[in-house]
C-alpha cells in the first residue's frame, strides 16, 4: 500500500469514527433526560422509618378511600398504608354477608353496583367530627356509613331528576347538607323523552342538596336547582368566610352532544357555579319552588338571587375552597395554571351586578373581577388540598406531579413527580378548616412497572408523600383497591368504634339470647326459624320445612366477645349471612327446592368451628 | 393444774383497757372491706386474650372484667371441657359469708363494750375458725369445678385443681389467683383482734408486776 493510500485510509477510518460518534450521540437515551436521580439510600432509610408501623402498633390516621365502580369504601391505616377493612356500600360483599340479608338487600334495591367517588366525613364547625362518612353513587344515590360500627346505614335514592351523580358528596361545614349534581343532563323528570337534537332546550342539568338530620344522620332530599344542560362535575362547600355557599364545576357549557371531547372543548371557558344555599333554603320555604318528579326544584329564571356562574378555564375538574374559606381554587384541566378566585370579590361583583352576561337567566360574573391569581402549578391541574400555614397542593394529571404552593403569595415552591397520572389527592384533614399537614396521598390512575405484574388488569396506586418539611418526599407506594377517586384522611383518635353490639342495644324484635328460645314455628305456609349462633353450635341443628314454604330465618350471634363473628351459609340457596357479636340478621326465602341442604358457620370462630353446622330439610310437596 | 386454770380464769376475767377496745372497734371497721372490695381475683391470659380474662369474687357476687363479659367468656371456654357454668346462684357462700361477717362485727362490738379478756379470746377463735372455713369452702368449690366435668364434653381433660393462690399454667392459659383488698381487710381484722388480745395481756402483766 502506498503512503498516499495509507493516508486516505487513516482519514477514512477517522471520519467513520466521527460519524459513528455523532450518530451514537443522536440515539434516544434509555431513560428520559429529565428523570430524577434515584433516591439516595439515606432517603430510603428515612422513608422506611416513617412508614414502618411495627407489628402490634397502630397507625396514626384512618384513610377512607373510595372504591369507584367496585361500589365500596376501603379503609387503610396511614402511614403504613395497610388495608384494614372493606366497607361494602353499593355492592354485595359476601365476606360480611352484605346484600344477602333482608335489610341490606332492601337497601341495595335492584342495583348490584354503584360507582362511588367522593367520600365526605361529617363535619362540625368545618372540622371532621368522626360521626359519619357519606359517599356518592353515580346512579343518583348517596350513602351514609356510621363510623361507630363502620357499617352502611342508609342508601338514599336514586334521587329524582339527578342523572349521573358525580359532583357529590362534599358536606357543608356543620353537615347540614350533602351535595349532588347531574353530570349527564337528561329531560326531567327522569323517564321523560326528548330526542338528542333537542339537547340544548329539552335536557336539564340539576344541582341538588340532601338534608342531613343533625342527630341521626338520616338523609332526605331537600331541594334542587334547574340549570342549562351543562355537565356538572365536582363540588365543594364554602366554609368560614364562605360558609353558606356551595360550588360546582361544569364542562360542556357549549351544551354540545356527540363527540364531547371535541364538541365540548370549543369555548375557552366553562363555569364554576356559586350557590347561596341559605337563599335557596329561604326561597323553598317561601314556596317559590316547583315540584318536579316529587322534589322541590328552583328555576333561576323565576327565582333570581340563588346561583351565579364564575368563568373558569375550560373543562375544569375539581373546585376546592381554602381552609379560611376566602379562596375558591379551580382550573381548566388542560391548562398550566390554576386560578384562585377571591370570595370577597365574588360577593362584591354580585352586589354590584358586575356581570358579563347570563346563561338562561343565571348571571355570569367577570373572570377578571373575581380572580386573585393564576398560579403556574404545571400541566393538567385537577384538585387542590391544603396544609397548615396557607400551603396548597395541586395534583397535575398531565405532568404526573404534585405542586406545592402558597395561598396569598401564589408562589410555587416545590414539585414532586408521582407514578403516574394523579387524579385526586388527599392531605391529612386537608379539606377542613384546620388541615394537619404531615401526610399527603396521591391517588394515581396508572401504576405500570411499579409492582409485580398481575396481568393486564393493573392496579391503581396510592402514593404516600411526606409534607411535613419544606420539600415533599415520596414515602411509600400502595396499590389500593379499584378505583380510588377521592379519599378522606382523619386522625385516628377522632374515631371511637364499638367492638361488639351490646345486647341491650339490639332492638331487633326477632333477637333471642338463649339457646332455649331457638326453634321453628309455623303459621300457614310461613315458617319462622329463630337461630342462635354461639361457640360452637348453631341452634336449632335442623330446620324442617315443606317445599314451597316461605322461610324467615332470624339469626342472632349471642356472643359479646370481640372478634367472635359467626356465619350462617346455606348451600345451594345462595344465602350467606354473617353476624357480628350481638347482631341479629334476618333472611327470607322460598324453600322451592326439595331435599336436604346444609348450613354452617362460614366465619372461622373456634377450635370446633367445623362442627358448627346443621341441615335445612325441605320435604317435597305431596 | 388448778393453779394454771385459776390463773387463766383470772386473766380471762380481766377488764380491758381503752387501747384493746379501740383495736376491737378498728377490727370491726375492717370487716366493712368484705362488703366494699373483692375478696379474690382470678386472671387468665392466653395468646388470643392479651388483655386477660378477669374475675373478681366478692363476698356476695361474681364480677367479670369487661362489664361482666369475661365471666361469660370463661363459661364459654369451660363448656368445651364440660365444666359447670360459674353462676352466682351456685355459690351458697354469697349468702352466708356476708351474714357471718355481720355477726362477727356485732360480736367484736360486744367484746369492745363488755370489755373482758374472755370476749376477745372468743371472737378471735371464732373469727379464725370462720376464716379457715371460708378458705376451705372456696378451695373445695374450686376443686369441685375442676373435678366434676361432664363425661360427654367435646374436649376431655384430666380433672384438675385451679390455683387458689399464685400462678398455674392450665392448657394455653396462664392463670393467676390472688386475694384482693376485701381479704386483706379481713386479714387485717384478724391481726387487730390478735393485737387487742396481746396489748390487753401486756397491760395485765405489767399491772401485776407493779
Amino acid at each position: 500500500m502506498s503512503q498516499k493510500n495509507r493516508g486516505i485510509l487513516t482519514w477514512g477510518v477517522l471520519a467513520a469514527v466521527v460519524v459513528a460518534g455523532v450518530l451514537a450521540g443522536r440515539c434516544a437515551p434509555s431513560a428520559p433526560k429529565g428523570r430524577k436521580a434515584p433516591a439516595a439510600a439515606s432517603d430510603i432509610a428515612v422513608a422506611a422509618q416513617k412508614t414502618y408501623v411495627a407489628p402490634g402498633d397502630l397507625d396514626e390516621y384512618y384513610l377512607f378511600s373510595s372504591g369507584g365502580h367496585s361500589g365500596q369504601v376501603y379503609v387503610y391505616g396511614v402511614p403504613s398504608m395497610r388495608h384494614l377493612s372493606t366497607i361494602p356500600v353499593y355492592t354485595p360483599y359476601p365476606a360480611t354477608g352484605y346484600g344477602f340479608d333482608d335489610e341490606s338487600k332492601a337497601m341495595l334495591g335492584n342495583l348490584t353496583w354503584g360507582d362511588a367517588h367522593h367520600p365526605a366525613l361529617s363535619e362540625t364547625a368545618g372540622d371532621y367530627d368522626g360521626r359519619w362518612l357519606f359517599i356518592n353513587d353515580m346512579n343518583g344515590r348517596i350513602a351514609r356509613i356510621d363510623l361507630r360500627d363502620f357499617k352502611t346505614k342508609q342508601i338514599l335514592g336514586p334521587i329524582p331528576n339527578v342523572s349521573g351523580n358525580h359532583g357529590s358528596s362534599f358536606v357543608t361545614p356543620n353537615t347540614e347538607y350533602a351535595l349532588m349534581a347531574s353530570r349527564f343532563s337528561i329531560p326531567i323528570p327522569k323517564g321523560s323523552y326528548a330526542p338528542i337534537d333537542k339537547y340544548a332546550e329539552a335536557y336539564r342539568g340539576v344541582l341538588c342538596a340532601i338534608r342531613i338530620d343533625p342527630k341521626s344522620g338520616e338523609m332526605s332530599p331537600a331541594w334542587q336547582i334547574l340549570t342549562p344542560p351543562f355537565d356538572w362535575d365536582l363540588g365543594d362547600s364554602g366554609k368560614l368566610a364562605s360558609d353558606g355557599w356551595m360550588f360546582w364545576t361544569c364542562y360542556n357549557s357549549e351544551r354540545a352532544t356527540g363527540k364531547l371531547e371535541v364538541t365540548a372543548s370549543q369555548r375557552d371557558r366553562d363555569y364554576i357555579a356559586a350557590v347561596d344555599w341559605k337563599a335557596a333554603e329561604k326561597a323553598v320555604a317561601e314556596g317559590k319552588a316547583d315540584t318536579i318528579g316529587g322534589i322541590k326544584v328552583l328555576d333561576p329564571k323565576k327565582v333570581p338571587g340563588i346561583i351565579w356562574l364564575m368563568p373558569c378555564g375550560k373543562s375544569p375538574h375539581g373546585v376546592d375552597v381554602s381552609p379560611d374559606g376566602k379562596y375558591v381554587i379551580g382550573s381548566g384541566k388542560l391548562q398550566g395554571v390554576t386560578t384562585a378566585f377571591n370570595f370577597e370579590k365574588i360577593q362584591t361583583a354580585i352586589r354590584n351586578k358586575d356581570f358579563a352576561g347570563d346563561e338562561e337567566g343565571i348571571p355570569v360574573l367577570k373572570y377578571e373581577s373575581i380572580k386573585d391569581a393564576e398560579v403556574p402549578v404545571g400541566l393538567g391541574p385537577l384538585h387542590t388540598q391544603f396544609g397548615p400555614d396557607g400551603w396548597a397542593y395541586t395534583s397535575l394529571f398531565v405532568d404526573s406531579a404534585i405542586a406545592k404552593w402558597k395561598l396569598g403569595t401564589w408562589e410555587v415552591v416545590d414539585k414532586i413527580p408521582v407514578s403516574y397520572s394523579v387524579g385526586h389527592l388527599c392531605a391529612a384533614e386537608g379539606d377542613t378548616v384546620s388541615p394537619d399537614g404531615k401526610y399527603l396521598i396521591s391517588l394515581n390512575k396508572l401504576s405500570h412497572g411499579r409492582h409485580l405484574s398481575v396481568g393486564p388488569s393493573q392496579p391503581e396506586s396510592s402514593q404516600l408523600i411526606d409534607i411535613s418539611e419544606e420539600k415533599m418526599k415520596l414515602l411509600f407506594d400502595a396499590f389500593t383497591e379499584p378505583e380510588p377517586h377521592y379519599a378522606q384522611m382523619i386522625k385516628a383518635d377522632k374515631l371511637h368504634p364499638i367492638e361488639v353490639y351490646a345486647k341491650e342495644d339490639n332492638k331487633n324484635p326477632l333477637a333471642i339470647w338463649d339457646v332455649k328460645d331457638a326453634g321453628v314455628t309455623r303459621n300457614g305456609n310461613e315458617v319462622l326459624a329463630k337461630v342462635v349462633l354461639v361457640r360452637s353450635t348453631i341452634t336449632p341443628q335442623a330446620i324442617e320445612v315443606q317445599q314451597g314454604d316461605t322461610v324467615k330465618v332470624a339469626i342472632t350471634n349471642i356472643e359479646q366477645t370481640t372478634d367472635e363473628l359467626h356465619g350462617w351459609g346455606l348451600l345451594d340457596y345462595n344465602i350467606n349471612i354473617v353476624c357480628d357479636p350481638g347482631e341479629t340478621k334476618v333472611v327470607t326465602f322460598k324453600a322451592d327446592k326439595p331435599g336436604v341442604y346444609p348450613y354452617y358457620c362460614t366465619n372461622f370462630c373456634s377450635a370446633l368451628h367445623q362442627e358448627m353446622q346443621g341441615y335445612l330439610i325441605v320435604k317435597p310437596r305431596a | 393444774m388448778r393453779a394454771i386454770l385459776e390463773k387463766s380464769n383470772r386473766l380471762l376475767d380481766e377488764p380491758l383497757d381503752m387501747a384493746p377496745r379501740g383495736l376491737l372497734v378498728l377490727a370491726t371497721l375492717c370487716l366493712l372491706g368484705a362488703y366494699l372490695f373483692p375478696l379474690w381475683n382470678l386472671t387468665m391470659f392466653a395468646p388470643q386474650y392479651p388483655d386477660g380474662l378477669r374475675m373478681d369474687i366478692y363476698s356476695y357476687k361474681l364480677d367479670g372484667g369487661n362489664k361482666g363479659q369475661d365471666v361469660k367468656e370463661i363459661n364459654v371456654l369451660n363448656h368445651y371441657i364440660g365444666m359447670h357454668d360459674l353462676r352466682a346462684d351456685d355459690f351458697t357462700e354469697f349468702k352466708w359469708i356476708p351474714f357471718v361477717v355481720g355477726i362477727m362485727g356485732l360480736l367484736f362490738l360486744r367484746a369492745a363494750v363488755l370489755g373482758k379478756m374472755a370476749h376477745v379470746v372468743d371472737v378471735l377463735v371464732l373469727y379464725v375458725y370462720f376464716g379457715l372455713f371460708s378458705l376451705w369452702s372456696f378451695g373445695y368449690k374450686m376443686y369441685s369445678y375442676g373435678h366434676n366435668l361432664s363425661p360427654t364434653a367435646s374436649v376431655r381433660v384430666d380433672p384438675f385443681m385451679p390455683p387458689l393462690f399464685g400462678y398455674k399454667k392450665l392448657a394455653n392459659f396462664e392463670v393467676y389467683s390472688y386475694p384482693q383488698a376485701g381479704s386483706y381487710a379481713l386479714g387485717l381484722a384478724a391481726v387487730l383482734l390478735a393485737a387487742s388480745a396481746f396489748v390487753a395481756w401486756r397491760q395485765v402483766r405489767s399491772a401485776r408486776a407493779a
